[in-house]
Order: structure tokens, then sequence, then C-alpha cells
């Protein structure tokens, strides 16, 4: 079997209709299971009460952002050495949701730190480096929008990205760096208990679930590119003909 | 066997320090032609430091503390400023689309204008910065620290900032640059304020200055081949 055959978007367009919904199911599973188990099963914790329930939405928000960020990355890597089409659509398709669990993992985190810290936002190294986090995917998309054409649009964009994601170790480490020196009264993260069995369960499954989201939602979101952007090839009008016909 | 039949010598290949030697002279001679357009630059500084102390009082303690923080700000803020005119001038009348074509690497001739635009907008920055740090009070150890972290720190600014003037040249959206730009200069902010930080506090300013020596150090290697991509890929 030849797997290059799928890097055109002509052959990769049905076979990423046939993989979505099977992603998007898998992803539903796991977050009944994870969502029961967080908020059901999971026992109430002594020292933060309800409040930390927040966390198996939170934990799953944040190791998704970062890592779509890479995925994004690597597809732009991909785009540039290879000159791939298919490449530069899957980062398009991924920087939406990238973005979104960015600003979720932040949303959350306030919310968690008003009742356990006391503040809505402490300059924590890890809320200010996701918060800069935001602002590459947000300055990564609008470069996107600001070129009309596309091609241009998917070479400097996979450049900025490029550049963003070897600046990302840097900014995390200065900014952890800038924390440790003007420590004020936070609380750390890292010195809490150790987590129950049930509540790591719980945590890995909603990440699992986060995971098989992003993945059946940028499927979807990649299909609707390859229809934008190829509007002109005759395979499309095909397959719209066939969509019409199957109604 | 005469002249004429003999096969025309190859030009010698142009070394890549010929190509910076030469974008340094061109564009240092087209920045002071405009010295008019340096000074308004170097104001916006002046400008945005003197406008803090009016936004939060005259306190000197608190004046202190932000001194630091405030002047890198001001400085990234009009480094910022500055970028646009480092490719627009030569991207709208054609000569960027001949610098790809000439025989010089284009990175070379990049890293040229880059230093060229260091020199005119970064360096009087750095001139300014200890007069600039006496009105909010800092002593002598601060202000040769405040001055070293900035000379180390603007090239950076430059290079980076490089990159993203390089991906937005013709783009109408004049913002964007910010969005861009801003994120990534987060580290020189911290480790440039931080170096200030350090020596007022008492502690030694070495570790600061010296990430601030390796990440210029680092984008004077990666920055001109990322903007000469970003300028191809502008002009294609």
């Amino acid at each position: 079997m030849n797997w290059f055959r799928f890097a055109s978007p002509a052959s990769f367009y049905p076979l990423a209709g046939r993989m979505a919904p099977w992603f998007g199911g898998a992803a539903a599973v796991f977050a009944a299971a994870g969502l029961y188990i967080g908020l059901v099963a999971a026992p109430t914790d002594a020292t933060q009460g309800e409040a930390y329930r927040i966390i198996f939405v939170h934990v799953a928000a944040a190791w998704m952002s970062m890592f779509i960020y890479l995925v994004l990355a690597f597809w732009c890597a991909v785009s540039l050495m290879f000159n791939a089409r298919l490449a530069a659509m899957m980062a398009q398709a991924l920087a939406p949701t990238g973005a979104l669990f960015t600003a979720l993992a932040l949303v959350t985190g306030a919310l968690w730190g008003k009742p356990t810290w006391g503040t809505y936002w402490a300059w924590d190294a890890r809320m200010t480096s996701e918060l800069i986090l935001l602002f590459l995917y947000f300055g990564y998309m609008a470069l996107r929008q600001a070129i009309d054409e596309p091609r241009r649009a998917d070479r400097a964009s996979a450049v900025l990205a490029l550049v963003g994601a070897i600046n990302v170790p840097i900014i995390h480490f200065s900014v952890k760096w800038w924390n440790t020196l003007h420590q004020g009264a936070s609380v750390s993260l890292t010195s809490a208990p150790t987590m129950a069995a049930v509540m790591l369960t719980g945590m890995l499954l909603m990440a699992l679930a986060a995971w098989f989201y992003s993945i059946a939602i940028t499927l979807t979101r990649v299909r609707a590119i390859i229809l934008e952007r190829e509007r002109h090839a005759g395979w499309v009008g095909e397959a719209a003909l066939a969509a019409r016909g199957t109604r | 066997m005469t002249a004429a039949q003999a096969a025309p010598r190859p030009l010698p290949a142009p070394g890549a320090w010929r190509g910076v030697a030469w974008a340094v002279r061109r564009d240092l001679r087209l920045a002071l032609r405009s010295k008019a357009e340096l000074g308004v630059q170097l104001l916006f500084y002046v400008i945005v430091v003197a406008l803090v102390p009016l936004g939060v009082g005259p306190d000197a303690v608190l004046l202190r503390a932000l001194g630091p923080g405030v002047l890198w700000v001001a400085a990234l803020l009009a480094s910022l400023l500055a970028l646009p005119r480092l490719f627009a001038m030569d991207f709208a009348d054609g000569t960027l689309e001949q610098m790809t074509l000439s025989p010089y690497p284009l990175p070379a001739l990049i890293s040229g204008k880059i230093a060229a635009h260091w020199l005119a907008t970064g360096l009087p920055l750095v001139a300014a910065s200890p007069l600039l740090g006496l009105q909010f009070g800092l002593g002598g150890d601060e202000l040769v620290v405040l001055a070293l972290g900035l000379l180390l720190g603007t090239p950076t600014l430059s290079l980076i900032g490089a990159v993203g003037a390089a991906l937005t040249l013709g783009l109408r959206n004049g913002a964007l640059l910010a969005l861009l730009v801003l994120p990534l200069y987060v580290p020189v902010l911290i480790f440039g304020a931080g170096a200030v930080d350090a020596v007022r506090t008492g502690l030694s300013a070495g570790a600061e200055l010296s990430l601030l020596g390796a990440g210029f150090l680092a984008a004077l290697v990666g920055a001109p081949l990322a903007a000469a991509a970003a300028a191809r890929i502008a002009i294609d």
C-alpha cells in the first residue's frame, strides 16, 4: 500500500470523511467515561473541595494546547520541505483547535484559581507561558488571514510557526526564570499531594477524549479547507454531484 | 587565437562578507539621509518612557522599581515602530527582488540590512537609555547594566523583528506585525529587565547578560536565514 497516495487532497478527502466519525465517536465515549469518573466517581478533595473537579477539563486542555502547536509546527515543516499542500492544509486546520484548547486552559485555570488561590489571575509561570502561546496561535491565524494568495499564506505562516516552535521552549524557560525571581504569594501546583488513582484515571480519559476530539474536528475542518481551495478541480464537482445524489 | 575568441573569464564569486558590507553601507547611507525619521523614532522612545510617571505618579521608590521594565518595554515598542522601514521601501520599488537575483547570498544582504537598521534605530536607544534611567532614579551600576543589556538585546530585537517584517511585506494589516513579533520578544524583555533588577537587588547580572548574549548569537545565525526565506515567499 502506498501511503503517499493520501498526500493528495483528492484522495485524502474521502479518507478523512470516513475516519472523522470514528474519532468523534471515540472522543464521545472517552469524554462520557472521563466525566462520569471526574464528576461522580472521584471523591471530593480534602483541601480543595469540589472546585478541584475542573482539572479534569483543565489538564486535558493544557496538554492539548501545547501538543497541537508541536503537531502544527511538524506539518508546517513537512509543507515547507516537500512543498506539500495537504500538510499546509492540516496545519491550517489544526490552528483553531489549538487556540481553543489554549483559551480553555486559561479560562478553566482562572476559574480554578479563584476558589483555590483566591484570585482569577496570578502571573504564574505556566499561566503566562500559556497566554503567550495563545498569542502565538493568534499570530499564526492572523498572518494566514491577511494573505490572500493561499500558497503564499501556506509558506509564510509555516515560517512563522517554525520560528515560534523554536521560541516556545525559550519563552517557557525565560518565563519560569522570571517567575522564580519574582516569587509572590502564589501557591505552587507542583507541591500538591499525590493524586488518587481514580482522579488520574479520569484525567487520562479526558486527555484521550480531547485528543480524539482534536483529530476528528481537524479532519472535518481539513475537508472543508480542501473543498474551498480545490474548488476549481474537477473531482470536487464530481464529489458534490455524488453527495447530492445520495440525498 | 585572438582575445575575442578566448572564453570570458568568470567573475570571482562574490563573498558573503562583501554582500554584508555592501548592504550595511547602502542602508546606512539611506537611513542617514532621513535623519528626521530617525529622530522621531528616538523621540517616541523618550515620550513613552516619560508617560509612565505621568500615569503612575512621581513616587521615587515606585519609579525606581518600575524603571528597568518601563525602559525595556519602551525599547521593544520603539524597535517595533521602526521595523516596517527595514524592507518596505525596497519591496515597493523592486530593490528587494533584485537582491534575490543578485549573486550575493540573500541572507548576507539581509544581515547587512539588519545591521544597518540596528545602527540607525537601535544604537540611539542604547545611547539614550542611561539618561532616561537617571530620570527613574537608577544608580551607576544599574545604568551600566541597563545600557549593556540593551546593547546585547536590541540587535536581537532587530533580528527577530526582521523575520516578522519580511513575513508581512505588502500586507495591508499594519498591526499584524506587532502580533507576530511581540510574543517572540518576551525572552529578551525578561532577561534585559531582569539584569537591571538583579543589580538593583544586589545580585550579579552575569547570568542574564550571558543569556542575552546567547540569544543574540542564536538569532544572528538563524534570523537572517528565516528572514531571507520569508522575503523570497513575499516576492514570489
